[in-house]
């Protein structure tokens, strides 16, 4: 008895219509601080989903994803592959992984690491702008390192908004400060200016 | 100064600087899509590697970097050259067929395998696992490590496959970084490994050899999971972090692939970010171990 699959026809994932742009955030060194401060200022009903990319070791077992998800109202999860992307949460890369958008899904590779980081930022970034183009904003936090200098600028040259935690007051001014020497950004504010200015995001993106 | 939220902010000091020309949104750059297709299309027609349905982000990003490694200005110009000089084909396959896994990747799937999986493989008189998608072999001299160390080993034969002949030259020798055995030897430990890892490999130079008997039961072959079909029947599939190169679509053909290639109540290992949830072939699984990704086929 062989049941009958319907094969060739995966099952709905996301209405790839819903989603029509994304907050992509990228950080390193400092980076769970920072993004806990920023995921407490976002309300619940926030209207970009989020996607992150945290620089960690290779492991699975971290609780960095639970911590993230008690800092504030947005759900955090890890995505699978092909998980449809979703307002109301902040998706964050998992250990180990590439994190890449898809038209209204998440990928994953395991390709070598960018810049020793897998999750890499840049990947993140380039694959949001390519996809999404003006109506993604990236935002570069804290860290060491060059990693998400050129998936900023690519964000930017599609139109896209650019956003750099203030390296005078980040905890690592070397990631913000590589992105600052790549690309022209739209505002450039300390943690505290960087929540109050996503919380209030319009709903239609891109550069105004 | 300006305020947000009540809060002054300098302006950016970088305004005015530089601004790239504006995409209409959500397109990415609509002449280098047109490229990849015409590319992979091409691929297609003229070789037979079908990557036209793989996730194409991932794709688009191991193409451009195809493009800078050559020192190329466009895909089209890649395209030329792939099209008609084999030579280039073979590297740009190889740009695409490189994933950098770890032996024993995810310790919980191999310790889980040892807890669910072993007891039940040893009521079997000969054992056929198919390592789908092997890239450059790390976690099949793992499966044969695990499977000695049960005492299984002799029972079995394991079938490594991947699309890309020199991925698999790579699988065969068997050689990896001494540099990377510290991380191994941890992920051993941490799968439930009973020795000392260095039992396994010689170390010299810079490189880990390891131990031919390892090979014994390994048999490397071409197989691409995209345009080929069955081979064999098997009682174990490791198909792990393969098929998130693969958009929906190709994933459900081979899934029904796998699904067709296991025996029924044969076992089925994905990667630990991988599922079956939007698979139509969710049905014919029972989950063995979720948080691991071993599954059981059971229709």
């Amino acid at each position: 008895l062989t049941p009958a699959i319907d094969s060739g026809r995966p099952k709905a994932v996301a209405d790839a219509a819903e989603v029509d742009g994304l907050v992509v955030l990228g950080a390193s060194k400092g980076g769970f601080r920072a993004l806990k401060h920023l995921l407490a200022a976002l309300p619940g009903d926030f209207p970009w989903p989020l996607a992150i990319v945290q620089h960690r070791a290779d492991q699975r077992e971290s609780g960095l994803c639970e911590l993230l998800d008690r800092a504030g109202a947005l759900r955090v999860v890890e995505p699978e592959d092909k998980d449809p992307i979703r307002a109301g949460y902040a998706h964050l890369a998992p250990a180990g992984y590439h994190l890449l958008v898809e038209p209204g899904t998440f990928a994953l590779s395991a390709d070598p690491p960018i810049w020793f980081a897998r999750p890499s930022i840049d990947v993140l970034f380039e694959s949001a702008a390519d996809v999404y183009g003006a109506r993604v904003t990236g935002v570069i936090l804290t860290g060491t390192g060059p990693d998400g200098a050129a998936g900023l600028a690519a964000i930017r040259a599609r139109g896209g908004l650019a956003l750099v935690e203030d390296p005078a007051s980040a905890e690592c001014r070397a990631m913000p400060e590589a992105a600052l020497a790549a690309t022209a950004v739209d505002r450039v504010l300390p943690l505290a200016a960087l929540a109050v200015f996503l919380a209030g995001l319009p709903r239609r993106g891109g550069r105004s | 100064m300006e305020t947000i939220g009540g809060i002054p902010v300098a302006p950016p000091p970088t305004e005015g600087v530089v601004t790239a020309p504006l995409h209409a949104p959500g397109v990415g750059d609509p002449i280098e899509e047109i490229e990849i297709e015409a590319l992979l299309e091409g691929v297609y027609r003229k070789y037979g590697y079908d990557f036209r349905e793989y996730a194409r982000s991932s794709l688009r990003r191991r193409i451009r970097q195809s493009v800078r490694a050559e020192g190329l200005a466009s895909v089209s110009a890649l395209q030329e050259r792939v099209l008609r000089d084999a030579a280039w084909l073979e590297r740009f396959l190889f740009g695409l067929s490189v994933t950098v896994s770890a032996m024993f990747r995810d310790p919980g799937f191999y310790g889980a395998f040892r807890e669910r999986v072993v007891p039940l493989l040893r009521t079997y008189p000969f054992i056929r696992i198919w390592h789908a998608g092997c890239s450059t072999g790390e976690e099949v001299y793992s499966m044969a490590i695990l499977l000695s160390e049960e005492g299984l080993y002799d029972r079995c034969r394991i079938y490594a496959t991947d699309m890309n002949e020199a991925v698999l030259k790579r699988a065969r020798e068997g050689i990896f970084p001494l540099a990377q055995m510290k991380t191994f030897t941890a992920n051993y430990q941490q799968a439930g490994g009973q020795r000392a890892f260095s039992e396994y490999y010689t170390a010299r130079y810079d490189s880990a050899i390891f131990r031919a008997n390892l090979k014994n039961n390994l048999v490397f072959a071409q197989h691409n999971l995209v345009t080929d079909g069955p081979f064999n029947e098997f009682h174990v599939i490791l198909c792990r972090n393969v098929m998130i190169y693969f958009n929906p679509a190709l994933q459900a053909r081979v899934h029904e692939l796998l699904y067709t290639s296991l025996v029924r109540f044969g076992f089925l290992g994905l990667g630990s970010k991988e599922s079956l949830k939007y698979m139509p072939h969710e049905s014919c699984y029972a989950e063995l171990d979720p948080l691991e990704r071993l599954y059981r086929r059971v229709r």
